[in-house]
């Protein structure tokens, strides 16, 4: 055993081989979480049961769609570019374990952590943007095609105000570290308290709601607009892929509203929070983000394409680019 | 395809779009080829067809009695207006006197089936814009109706229920009782809807000023049902040419006044009140007696009759030729959602495809009525 630890200890590249195992492996129990969740929720706001017949209260449904959807076959279109088409899917899903490696879910429990970890993270969250972009561009498909470049629109729109007021917080604390922010609101008040940073709270939830491609933003896989846009042809685990990335995407969203505003690790009213208690912390802060998101989705309709773009370059942006320099002014002036 | 090369010798940079038959905006199985310039839709082509299984010339082959069940089936969603239809014209071109209670029984469950077919077309166009609940909130409504007419008709939804002198069962207490809490429920369910659904803002935006059909446009086209009325044209067969017992009943033609998709679906809202007003009449002076008439003749006269119903979406008119014998020689059907459909054309070029999306469901079309 003691030879084994130091083995782990000694060999770097091993030690990074566990990690990203173990990371692989949370991201696909969240996706496996969630996707329970969602449906039970779903159920729960229309009135009807969700899944029942798999276990108790159908907790091991979501693991048998897994099962069954790694036995499906992935069906490549006709006149399909099939490197392309092949590339997208993994091309969505590997940006979503790199985050998650910086993640610090608590004081001591992370994969590694980066000085420029909140720089690292918008980094790898644009790459989706591509990923999606190739899935409907290979697909041959006018309707992937469509969701697609919806898709790119709304990113790059939907990212500007998310940089913004993310900025406003590292103004504040001075740092782009996760660490540092997450132990700068160590004391009572968590950033949200702040009013210029509830702004910026908000900002970023609707924001981060419209980078998730989630409802009432879903407009790149609008169901009655575009059947299922960029993934109308995905099947199989590749379809899979796509959805384990889409839950992934959120998580990481709701986990990124926790460490910058939300106090990351810390328990509330300055309640001890040790490695491990940090990590419960940390954990139930991003789901009940996560869950708001969900109860979002079931509530409201789609907005329309121009409606969205509105909302990003109109209200958002300004409001977040004057947040920002409230910001700036504050910090120079306490 | 004629319409095919029609698109293609347009402008290079727009591209064809295949809509339907199986998208899921096109409820049933419509198929429309969109040319498109970018997201906007600049040529709409309606295809009919897929759904085709010549009721018209069914009718032709078989004893007149033989087509009670094809009535149903053209408008699945709200199949008692088509049963109505269809036995009322037989009983005026035989000149067969209805029993009161019977008249009383098709109104009440005319009206319920209407209420089912709104319910279920608000749920849809919901549905379109992109909100996945309330169509099951609908449905939840729409189940108390289905069960109560499912005791007395014996199905669910392609109903054959209305003969000819009558209908074919007298209801009872339970269903009475049924209908009555229906009622009392239903009214309170109406106002949580509109807090929900209809006060949406995302709602307002996506329906308001989107699809305008205007009055001289409507009336072009010969659209009907909440169609015509959101328009702001009060014209209602119930009212016009009341057939049936309707004239008994005190109730209201709502109308919109832009004639855009919110004014369609605040309509059917409406409608839906008004319906559980006439039932509630209809409950209170509900005659007693027999309700089927024992029919003395069984063929066909020679000449022509026709005979027009409301539906959830519109006119319905059977016109029937009777050459003497049992088997009509000819029957024509004039179904709403067809005029409606027509209109989409005008209505909608030039729209973003996701507004399109939201008028075409705010015409509620149901296919199989179209192509019978």
């Amino acid at each position: 055993m003691q030879q084994i630890i130091d083995m782990i200890q000694t060999y770097s590249l091993l030690r990074m081989l566990i990690a990203f195992l173990i990371l692989i492996a949370i991201v696909f129990a969240n996706a496996i979480v969630m996707g329970y969740l969602e449906r039970k929720i779903a159920a729960r706001i229309q009135r009807r049961w969700g899944p029942m017949e798999i276990g108790v209260q159908g907790w091991l449904q979501m693991i048998l769609d897994g099962v069954k959807i790694l036995g499906k076959q992935l069906i490549v279109p006709k006149d399909a570019d099939r490197f392309l088409f092949r590339l997208a899917p993994l091309l969505c899903f590997t940006p979503v374990i790199m985050i998650f490696a910086v993640l610090p879910f608590s004081s001591s429990l992370y994969g590694i952590n980066l000085n420029i970890g909140l720089i690292y993270i918008i980094a790898m969250a644009s790459i989706n943007v591509f990923a999606i972009l190739i899935a409907g561009w290979s697909s041959n498909n006018k309707y992937s095609m469509f969701g697609a470049m919806r898709a790119v629109a709304q990113n790059i729109a939907y990212e500007i105000p998310i940089l913004l007021s993310l900025l406003a917080v590292v103004l504040t604390t001075a740092s782009f570290d996760l660490q540092k922010i997450v132990e700068a609101q160590s004391g009572l008040l968590w950033f949200v308290v702040y009013p210029n940073l509830f702004v910026a709270f908000v900002i970023y939830l609707i924001a981060g709601c419209a980078e998730t491609n989630r409802a009432p933003f879903d407009l790149p896989e609008a169901e009655s607009e575009l059947t299922a846009g960029f993934h109308t042809e995905y099947s199989g685990f590749a379809f899979g892929l796509f959805a384990i990335a889409e839950y992934g995407n959120l998580f990481i969203m709701a986990s990124i509203a926790t460490i910058m505003f939300l106090g990351g690790w810390n328990g509330p009213f300055g309640l001890a929070s040790g490695p491990l208690m940090g990590a419960v912390w940390f954990m139930l802060k991003v789901f009940i983000l996560m869950l708001v998101m969900i109860w979002v989705r079931w509530t409201y309709p789609r907005v329309r394409f121009d409606q969205l773009m509105n909302l990003a370059w109109k209200y958002l942006i300004p409001f977040s680019l004057v947040n920002l320099l409230i910001t700036a002014f504050l910090v120079k002036m306490i | 395809m004629a319409t095919m090369t029609k698109f293609q010798t347009n402008d290079k940079h727009r591209f064809l779009l295949n809509m339907g038959p199986q998208h899921p905006a096109t409820h049933g199985v419509l198929r429309v080829i969109l040319e498109m310039d970018g997201e906007y839709a600049m040529g709409i082509d309606p295809v009919l067809g897929y759904g085709h299984r010549m009721q018209e010339k069914m009718a032709e082959s078989r004893v007149w009695q033989g087509f009670y069940p094809n009535t149903g089936r053209m408008d699945y969603v709200g199949a008692m207006p088509f049963n109505h239809g269809y036995v009322a014209l037989i009983e005026r071109m035989a000149g067969i006197e209805v029993p009161e209670r019977a008249e009383y029984i098709r109104v009440i469950t005319s009206e319920m089936n209407r209420i089912s077919s709104h319910l279920l077309g608000i749920g849809a166009y919901v549905l379109d814009l992109g909100a996945f609940t309330p169509i099951l909130y609908a449905f939840d409504d729409r189940e108390d109706i289905l069960d109560a007419l499912e005791d007395i008709t014996g199905s669910r939804l392609t109903y054959c229920y209305y003969r000819v002198g009558g209908v074919l069962k007298d209801i009872d207490d339970t269903f009475i009782k049924r209908t009555r809490a229906f009622i009392a429920n239903f009214r309170k369910r109406i106002p949580m809807f509109n807090d929900l659904v209809t006060g949406n803002i995302i709602f307002i935006k996506r329906t308001e000023g989107v699809g305008i059909i205007t009055a001289d446009m409507a009336r072009r086209y010969g659209a009907t049902g909440p169609t015509l009325r959101g328009s702001g044209i009060p014209y209602d067969i119930r009212k016009s040419e009341p057939y049936s017992v309707y004239s008994h009943f005190d109730f209201d033609i709502p109308t919109g006044k832009n004639g855009d998709s919110l004014d369609r679906y605040n309509v059917r809202i409406m409608e839906m009140e008004q319906s559980l007003r006439i039932i509630e009449q209809a409950l209170d002076k509900l005659p007693e007696g027999p309700v089927l008439a024992k029919p003395k003749k069984t063929k066909l006269q020679e000449g022509d009759c026709s005979f027009s119903v409301e539906t959830a979406r519109g006119v319905l008119t059977y016109y029937l030729v009777g050459d003497g014998s049992e088997v009509p020689y000819k029957l024509k059907i004039r179904v709403p959602s067809f005029s409606n459909l027509s209109l989409m054309e005008e209505m909608c070029t030039g729209m973003l495809i996701a507004d399109l999306v939201s008028a075409m469901g705010s015409l509620d079309l149901v296919i199989p009525e179209i192509d019978r």
